[in-house]
């Protein structure tokens, strides 16, 4: 029997500030969280959200996920730890990268102070899986805990595979997101070097003069239930986690596939996976990147999955016009995106959009955000994201 | 090479230490245990190495076993000192 699988919390630390209702209103407000090229999250102060000991044994990216966990699990009514059987709470946090900051400082004194005077919480704090380790450890979540790792689909990734679990029967309830804070000099320099990031520091997707994506950190963190949990403890639902399908373009390190093949065969199983058709489509939360590269691409896949005709009606935007790239974050952070865009029926707008580009001719909601023109069926939407090495990870999402 | 500290001034460093760990100041003293200010394994990692910046002693693995309490911690290095 396939269960359903609802969120009941949200929380998110974006370069918007800290909150995923603070994302979503000022998102949809036309705001930008990018300054001088950069999406960083300048509101968050680790030290209103975590004790001492929290913030020295946590890298940036596992501090965002505090911060964002603490939100969701607020927002899910959960009082001290998981609502159910803590064996069958589980917990998985994409990341690109991981502790890439602590890589960085600690590498630095190996070279100028030597080996011995590495810190210990060095590897704690680095690994990749880190946040799922440590936000399982705060919140007594005994179940399945692990991080995924596809860099910028990373938080689709996990977001999908915990929806698997809940509707295989291996957990009740997951603590599921992605977390990045990668603004640091190595990868910084090593993304500029690939010709990846804008030079114009301007993230303005599918326009005609985009040049590359701006850097963003933060983290985007929600609550999964199976629908009868949720419903039994009187939880107030937000929406459902209708589908989720994944596929690799076996193609380039890097570069996606010009077609938008695996893109779209993702779009496509991730729908059938719902049990929902290209009509069904209310509004797509696009990866959307601002690459020459991706936002072609992209147009392409949605064009093939979605039919030419409907894939031109339905409005498409991209949160990273607000805030930038959050590489492993972004899935779950515009997923949430996604999710409250759903239940206020409206679709926030692609800033900066304002020159067509050749063959980019679809709806990408410029200027301002628009009602959806939902009729009186269920708002469905989708959320993309794609990564290096040809992942691609599709969520169909429902609000109630 | 090792240098010179007072009793005293070892416990203020050590103290100055947990406070930095996280542990609460108004619940550090001698007799503290360190289970109880939430100090594990991976900071007294952190404090030997603190140890050997400040006083040039270098605590091991197995000088750190058994020592539980912060008296026991600063009785140790001021016996590497003397």
């Amino acid at each position: 029997m396939t269960r359903n699988v609802v969120i009941t919390g949200v929380g998110a630390v974006t370069p918007l500030g800290v909150g995923a209702r603070t994302l979503h209103e000022r998102w949809s407000a036309g705001q930008s969280g990018i300054e001088d090229g950069f999406g960083r999250a300048t509101e968050f102060e680790p030290k209103d959200h975590l004790s001492t000991k929290e913030v020295r044994r946590a890298d940036r990216f596992t501090q965002l996920a505090l911060a964002a966990a603490a939100e969701a699990l607020e927002d899910a009514g959960w009082d001290d730890g998981p609502p159910g059987d803590p064996d069958f709470a589980a917990c998985l946090i994409g990341t690109g990268i991981g502790g890439i900051d602590t890589l960085e400082r600690q590498h630095l004194i190996l070279q100028q102070q030597g080996a011995d005077r590495i810190s210990p919480l060095s590897i704690p704090l680095l690994m990749a899986n880190a946040a799922s380790g440590v936000v399982a450890m705060k919140h007594d979540l005994r179940g399945q805990s692990f991080g995924t790792v596809s860099a910028c689909a990373a938080g689709a990734h996990a977001i999908g595979m915990a929806a698997r679990l809940i509707r295989y029967g291996d957990a009740e309830t997951v603590v599921t997101g992605g977390s990045e804070a990668a603004i640091t000099p190595l990868a910084t320099a090593a993304f500029s070097r690939m010709d990846a990031l804008s030079d114009s520091g301007i993230s303005r997707p599918f326009d005609r003069r985009r040049d590359g994506f701006v850097m963003g950190e933060g983290a985007g963190i929600l609550v999964l239930e199976s629908e009868e949990g949720a419903r039994e403890r009187g939880a107030r639902i937000l929406g459902y986690v209708r589908g989720y399908a994944s596929t690799s373009d076996a193609h380039h390190l890097t570069a996606p596939e010009p077609s938008g093949r695996g893109a779209s065969k993702a779009i496509e199983l991730a729908l059938r996976d719902a049990g929902v058709g290209p009509d069904d489509v209310k509004y797509v939360n696009a990866h959307g990147t601002s690459t020459p590269l991706n936002d072609r691409a992209e147009t392409n896949a949605l064009k093939s999955a979605l039919g030419e005709e409907r894939a031109a009606q339905v409005p498409i935007s991209s949160t990273k016009s607000a805030i930038g790239h959050l590489l492993g974050a972004a899935g779950a952070v515009e997923a949430i995106a996604t999710l409250l865009a759903l239940r206020d029926r409206i679709a926030p707008p692609t800033l900066n959009y304002e020159e067509p580009d050749e063959g980019l001719d679809l709806d990408y909601v410029p200027k301002e955000a628009r009602p959806l023109a939902n009729g009186d069926g269920p708002a469905i939407g989708i959320s993309n994201a794609f990564g290096f090495g040809g992942h691609n990870a599709v969520l169909c999402l429902e609000a109630e | 090479m090792s240098t010179t500290a007072t009793r005293e001034q070892i416990e203020s460093r050590v103290f100055q230490a947990l406070e930095e760990f996280g542990a609460e100041p108004d619940q550090i003293s001698p007799d503290a245990e360190f289970e109880a200010l939430d100090i594990d394994s991976l900071d007294l990692v952190e404090l030997a190495q603190i140890v050997e910046d400040e006083y040039g002693v270098q605590l091991k693995g197995e000088d750190m076993e058994g020592i539980t309490s912060v008296r026991q911690a600063v009785d140790l290095v001021a016996s590497k000192l003397g």
